[in-house]
């Protein structure tokens, strides 16, 4: 299906930040939208909004990512409730603070878990139905931080990394079936995630965000930076020697 | 040694969930999930409806009691589909299970002194006339292709060139064995025996019960070729009163229209007038019967595979091709005016299989057809209004088609004492809503002219339209059939969830 005529879009991760600034704008251009989030008061909140707008707009579904055995279901179930499904976002992950000193084993599995793990179970419904049905777009919300191992946050550079491999043998896999697979790498966005952590360079705010990954989304991207700059700054930063990477404090 | 009783096989139908390699967090909540194995592309046939669903195509009544069970425990509906040839969303069944019957096949019974045949649904109209021919017999009412199955065309309950004179396929079913989806029984259903089901069923879209077995009285012919008579008519009401004149010695008739047509012209388009050999007019019937004789070509002038012919058609499907092939074809029916000709049963009653797959050289966006069935006082100003509203809105239908009718005894009947108008439009991205709000607009001169509508065929109807055309009456009784028969609602199909939904 041509990505300008989405009508039934799955936005995992839709209480806050991108996620919701996605599910929000999908509304607006007319998709009827499933809300996937663990919080129920955020998720009613913006599902309220969103119907106020245009009745039937949004349904929400209140799951957290980590119940991997849950997904299968819910995810006939809201293909069932929308009447069929055109693309799917997951924009769930987590950043908690973590010293340079700090290795917390429960911490960086819950990272893995929600940002990567949660990933899998979704998009591999959404793979196999897409490749059956011969459509359908696959947006996966991970990270430039997966494009280097810093000093700080080890395991969420980590699971974006998986993520960002993840996503493209999901799209070497499938874009012979007619199904686009979309890696969105955002730099910092200005989300609940990045509160607290100050001004961070090339910020840009949550729903400028959104806009630029569903114009990739739309446009069939295969790799989309967040804002574009981000493509230049990490073509450099993956060129820097191991030997001086690992002496720089970023 | 073990005996093949109680060994048939079962098919997969409950399988273990794929539930990520662990127990689902809160079974009581979250449903099992469906295999996502079974997930298939499910279409409206004029590929203008697109949806999933999970398909199932058993062989044995056990399995279909085993999919209606799986339905039950996993909270989900099922759809039934024949050959899915219903233009519109009629056989889809979109993220729900869709019951299949294709594979149930067998033709149980045959009589070949009687013309009495009992099939299972899954049974083909191609099937079964090629089965019974050569014994001098030939499916009293065939559309206007023959892969739709039997079962189909009982739920939709069908009708041909023909239903002037013969009525439905319902009005040629003896009986038939009906599977209920809320007790899983199987009755037997005629005109003496659950003759509310039987006259329900006929005609009730798939949504009341399972055909599992359907039998039939055919009709003896006495050649394989029927006497064809084409006649030019020059603007609509020429169309009618030639109907009218040819229909107490036809046995078949089926108007074409020019849909471009305009002015004077208007409603201008060709007869094909067909009628059955006496017996001994055929002076070797033996060898016309012979299915050999009665298929058709596979290659065009000899040479060209059929296969190939929608490719070649494609560049012609658009407004400017259609209009000249259209022109064109008008003028080649005036030139054989009258000239009769002998032709073979299947030439002359499956014209939509000449060009096998001809719905894709409507591209990708596939086609919808509107019909609309008009008592004769009203029909013709109706179908002028009709098809002048059609050009007004820049949609000139592709193909036009004009049949006579007559009521028939069936519950949610879609016949009149009258005529019917087949308008086929190519949706494209931009058109759609155009040709959508152009059928509401349809509706109301169908409903202003007493029409009905056809469920084999709509793809645009507003269930708020649904009980203007069929008294509030008959939708109730349907409804309390229903819930009679299938207490849960188990039947449901996307185009009964589009009308019925907000039904009384």
């Amino acid at each position: 299906m041509a990505s300008s005529r989405w009508k039934h879009a799955l936005v995992v991760g839709a209480s806050s930040g991108m996620g919701a600034e996605i599910a929000r704008q999908l509304a607006a251009q007319g998709c009827t939208v499933a809300l996937v989030a663990r919080r129920e008061a955020e998720l009613n909140a913006l599902a309220a909004e969103l119907n106020r707008v245009r009745h039937g707009a949004a349904y929400t579904y209140v799951h957290d990512v980590t119940c991997f055995g849950e997904v299968p279901a819910l995810f006939q179930a809201i293909c069932r409730d929308l009447g069929g499904l055109d693309v799917i976002f997951y924009a769930s992950g987590i950043m908690p603070p973590v010293a340079e000193d700090e290795f917390d084993f429960g911490k960086d599995r819950a990272i893995i878990d929600i940002n990567l793990t949660g990933a899998v179970a979704w998009l591999n419904l959404a793979a196999q139905r897409f490749a059956a049905a011969g459509t359908g777009t696959i947006v996966g919300i991970s990270s430039v931080a997966g494009e280097r191992g810093r000093r700080g946050n080890t395991v969420y550079g980590a699971s974006k990394a998986a993520l960002t491999t993840y996503l493209e043998s999901l799209r070497n896999r499938l874009s012979t079936k007619g199904v686009t697979v979309v890696t969105v790498k955002p730099g910092p966005v200005e989300t609940p995630m990045t509160q607290g952590l100050g001004k961070m360079p090339f910020m840009i705010t949550a729903p400028e965000a959104a806009r630029q990954i569903l114009a990739a989304a739309r446009r069939g991207a295969n790799n989309a930076y967040v804002p574009g700059i981000w493509r230049f700054i990490m073509a450099v930063v993956r060129a820097i020697p191991s030997a001086i990477f690992r002496h720089m404090k970023f | 040694m073990t005996t093949a009783v109680d060994k048939t096989p079962v098919l997969d139908v409950v399988p273990p969930a794929p539930t990520n390699g662990e127990a689902p967090a809160s079974e009581s909540v979250v449903a099992l999930p469906l295999p996502m194995d079974r997930l298939e592309p499910v279409c409206s046939w004029g590929g203008a409806q697109g949806g999933m669903a999970y398909v199932y195509r058993p062989t044995t009544v056990q399995q279909i009691r085993e999919v209606l069970a799986l339905a039950r425990e996993r909270g989900v509906t099922v759809g039934m589909r024949g050959a899915g040839r219903s233009y519109g969303d009629a056989a889809m069944a979109s993220e729900n299970l869709s019951l299949q019957l294709t594979r149930m096949n067998r033709i149980l019974e045959w009589d070949p002194d009687t013309g009495v045949i009992t099939c299972e649904p899954g049974v083909t109209i191609r099937q079964l006339w090629q089965y019974v021919i050569e014994d001098g017999w030939w499916p009293p009412v065939v559309p206007g292709t023959m892969f739709p199955t039997l079962g189909g065309a009982l739920g939709m309950n069908i009708h041909g060139k023909n239903n002037f004179a013969v009525g439905p396929i319902g009005e040629h079913v003896q009986w038939f064995d009906l599977l209920l989806p809320g007790t899983g029984e199987v009755v037997r259903c005629s005109r003496e025996e659950n003759t509310d089901l039987f006259h329900a069923a006929i005609g009730g879209f798939g949504v009341l019960g399972i055909f599992v077995a359907i039998t039939l009285k055919l009709k003896r012919v006495y050649s394989g070729l029927l006497r064809v008579e084409p006649l030019a008519v020059p603007d609509l009401a020429s169309m009618f009163r030639r109907f009218e004149e040819r229909l107490p010695q036809s046995d078949y008739l089926v108007g074409w229209i020019d849909g471009f047509a305009r002015g004077a012209a208007l409603g201008r388009g060709q007869i094909h007038q067909a009628n059955y050999l006496k017996p001994g007019e055929d002076p070797k019937p033996a060898q016309t019967l012979r299915v050999e004789n009665q298929e058709l070509p596979d290659t065009l002038f000899g040479v060209v595979p059929k296969g190939l012919l929608w490719r070649f058609m494609r560049p012609f499907v658009n407004d400017i091709g259609v209009r000249t092939v259209n022109t064109a074809k008008y003028w080649s029916s005036v030139r054989q005016h009258g000239k009769v000709h002998p032709t073979s049963h299947a030439g002359f009653a499956f014209l939509l299989d000449y060009v096998p797959n001809w719905k894709k050289a409507y591209g990708p966006g596939g086609l919808v057809q509107y019909q609309s069935f008009v008592p004769k006082e009203a029909a013709e100003r109706t179908f002028r209004e009709q098809l002048l509203l059609c050009q007004a809105r820049g949609l000139p239908p592709y193909l036009t088609v004009f049949k006579r009718h007559r009521p028939d005894p069936f519950l949610m009947t879609h016949a009149v004492d009258g005529y019917s108008l087949a308008l086929d439009f190519r949706i494209t991205p931009r058109n759609r809503e155009r040709v959508w709000a152009l059928a509401a607009e349809l509706d109301a001169l169908t409903l202003a002219g007493g029409g009905r509508f056809y469920f084999a065929k709509d793809s645009t109807l507003h269930p708020s339209r649904l009980t203007d055309y069929l008294a509030e009456e008959r939708v109730a009784k349907f409804l309390a059939l229903k819930r009679r028969v299938d207490p849960e609602d188990l039947l449901q199909t996307d185009l009964y969830r589009r009308l019925f939904a907000t039904a009384p």
